[in-house]
């Protein structure tokens, strides 16, 4: 198939599938049972180069955007979303730098983040604030030169694992969404700590954390962009990002696809290979239309990000609402296509099938998601009638 | 320090299947890699570079398509990479293809150290890589599984793979080695490394830019007549013996008695053996 990448796209593509293939499946399944971050998979992508693709030229990148990020990703994820997500996740904590830093901020952090030499996170969500985000709590007080955080942030990716972290914080706690601002938080601040790691359901060697703030003193040099941003620094960061988890859902899918194909033509019953059965053929038919479909809406989002359109919001949702009901539908199918062996663990697709579900869910619910498009419809329509 | 490294490039498959007319190796839609066991060679010149500085330089013989495995090669970290490719060359055996490999790194300036594979996988003779050594007039150790060090006066420090252990080797440079797997793990290309790669120039020596005797290189060069190439058959008749552990292996001594394969000075009647 003709995505009609660039040769440099098909370049970045053909590496991350390599290490996809070569690096990756290999060890997946043990680094989920056992929840083993993977270390080793973040070094071999810092050495390939692969995490300067979205970043730019000036700040050691390789100049690409979303769309490059979006091809590593899904490479890696037809192998393991998992340790995909150590990847994409580092890449949602690099993309509030990217588009609010100050110069001071990109000198200090790009570089290193394009090395691969340090990964970021993002940290929005907390115990009573998830898809209402404006309900957070964590309080940044000035105090002099410095901001003192205080609060706790919940189901951070690359938590712990990351050195540096956007974190949105209420520092006016009388104006809602309004007094949010995001500030840049170093791992190894005092008063900077990591509470429990979770247990999860799928996308078990990626590092999901909370984030605990006790007094911790950050420079105030450390705040992206102005106070009372929070709000718009994190929406305007997912638009970016949303794609990442498309293609990460569109990844899962096609790994599971990839997987029920060659199944259906080795397992045999009633003595043929069960691919010849329509029963089947039907499944496999409509799970590789809805991929298809899928990296389509995938990519013209990313495209759309990168030509630098501003309304992006919607497109962006699409995707990744579109992508991630997709990977879920898809997965769940493959598992059926394998039959009883689906559901052990020996075999490769329950797992996929665990780590599809994320998608539907975090980077805003898939109900959010649907809840942004309406809103911009409407507005459309109404910008329309003037 | 002066690294050259030889590859070879050659068919992507282990199921490789031969031209039973002909007896050679039927290639088409067959992808081409770089043999696999030359990978830990270059792996190694990088790392040797890394740690002691100076060039490495990536050299084959022949057909024009051999160019993407060097660049390839460039792509992981060598700095240069030369092809010899001439129909001259063509059909060349191990004597030859040694002779020619020879008188392009003598072209290219000599070289401290000389890296190979210890074998490729589609003729896996072996025989190139002292072949060369020989050509050279210099030491060649084969089978190299570490290097332990270098020092400043010129001497190298090496284990060599044994079928039960190793040998450890002190060796004055210059030296060809040609290395086992168990040496290290060869690193994946890097994106910047592939856009160097793409735009590097690699350059192509024919037979008029060596200094060479032409009744030494290609076919005529070379005295190796292929026979036959077969795949052997399966050994068949294979007898399995089931059942009781016990029973099972009384009854297949007792059958190696019979063949007069065993001695069979016990019996197996007390079941301990």
């Amino acid at each position: 198939m003709n995505y009609f990448l660039t040769e440099e796209q098909e370049m970045i593509k053909d590496l991350a599938a390599k290490i996809a293939r070569e690096k990756v499946e290999p060890i997946a399944a043990e680094y989920d049972e056992n929840e083993i971050f993977p270390n080793d998979i973040v070094e071999i992508l810092a050495k390939s180069d692969l995490f300067r693709v979205f970043i730019p030229e000036e700040y050691e990148g390789m100049g690409g955007g979303v769309l490059e990020m979006c091809l590593v990703v899904e490479e890696l994820s037809k192998a393991c979303g998992g340790i995909a997500l150590s990847y994409a996740g580092s890449a949602l904590g690099t993309i509030p730098i990217m588009l609010f830093g100050s110069e001071e901020h990109k000198k200090k952090y790009l570089p290193k983040l394009a090395a691969g030499e340090i990964l970021a996170a993002f940290a929005l969500t907390e115990p009573d604030a998830g898809s209402d985000a404006a309900a957070i709590k964590t309080r940044a007080t000035l105090e002099n030169d410095h901001y003192v955080l205080n609060g706790t942030k919940q189901w951070i990716t690359n938590g712990g694992e990351a050195s540096i972290y956007t974190v949105i914080v209420l520092t006016d706690p009388n104006r809602g969404v309004r007094g949010t601002s995001a500030i840049l938080v170093e791992k190894g601040t005092q008063g900077f700590d990591f509470g429990k790691k979770e247990n999860k359901m799928g996308i078990r060697a990626s590092a999901t954390t909370e984030l605990i703030f006790q007094d911790a003193k950050v420079p105030k040099e450390n705040l992206l962009g102005r106070e009372g941003a929070g709000f718009l620094i994190a929406m305007k960061t997912f638009d970016q990002s949303r794609p990442g988890v498309a293609s990460q859902a569109v990844g899962i899918a096609q790994g599971a696809l990839d997987k029920a194909v060659a199944y259906a033509h080795e397992r045999h019953q009633f003595g043929k290979p069960i691919s010849s059965f329509q029963g089947i053929q039907f499944m496999l038919a409509d799970m590789a239309t809805q991929v298809e479909a899928a990296r389509a809406l995938t990519y013209q989002a990313a495209r759309i990000i990168d030509s630098g359109a501003k309304n992006i919001a919607k497109i962006s949702c699409m995707a990744k609402v579109f992508a991630s009901d997709v990977a879920m539908k898809v997965t769940t199918d493959a598992v059926q296509v394998f039959g009883g062996y689906g559901y052990m663990k020996e075999y490769p697709v329950e797992k996929m099938m665990r780590d599809a579900k994320i998608t539907q869910i975090y980077e805003g619910t898939n109900q959010i998601q649907r809840e942004v498009i309406a809103l911009q419809l409407i507005r459309e329509e109404l910008r329309k009638k003037g | 320090m002066n690294i050259v490294v030889c590859i070879k490039q050659v068919p992507d498959t282990t199921n490789i299947k031969i031209n039973p007319e002909t007896n050679t190796l039927i290639r088409t839609g067959v992808e081409s890699i770089i043999n696999p066991f030359d990978m830990y060679a270059l792996e190694e010149g990088i790392r040797l570079k890394e740690k002691h500085g100076g060039t490495v330089t990536a050299l084959s013989m022949g057909p024009p398509q051999v160019e993407e495995s060097l660049r390839e090669a460039i792509s992981l970290g060598i700095d240069d990479a030369c092809l010899l490719s001439d129909r001259a060359f063509a059909g060349a055996d191990t004597l030859a293809t040694a002779y020619t490999l020879a008188a392009g790194i003598r072209k290219l300036g000599g070289a401290d150290i000389i890296l190979m594979g210890r074998q490729a996988i589609d003729g896996d003779t072996g025989q190139v890589g002292p072949g060369v050594a020989e050509n050279l007039g210099i030491t060649h150790v084969t089978d190299i599984r570490k290097i332990e060090q270098i020092d400043e006066d010129g001497t190298i420090i090496v284990e060599r793979l044994l079928e039960d252990g190793y040998v450890r080797l002190k060796i004055k440079l210059p030296v060809l080695l040609t290395v086992v797997k168990e040496i290290n793990e060869p690193r994946l290309p890097s994106l910047r490394g592939k856009l160097a790669a793409k735009k590097k120039e690699i350059v192509t020596w024919v037979e008029e830019d060596l200094e060479i005797d032409s009744e030494r290189i290609g076919l005529v060069g070379s005295p190796t007549f292929v026979k036959k190439i077969f795949t052997p058959p399966k050994p068949s008749g294979g007898k399995i013996f089931q059942g009781d552990t016990r029973e099972a292996v009384a009854s297949l001594l007792e059958e190696l008695k019979k063949a007069g394969i065993t001695a069979g000075k016990k019996g197996s009647e007390d079941g301990n053996n």
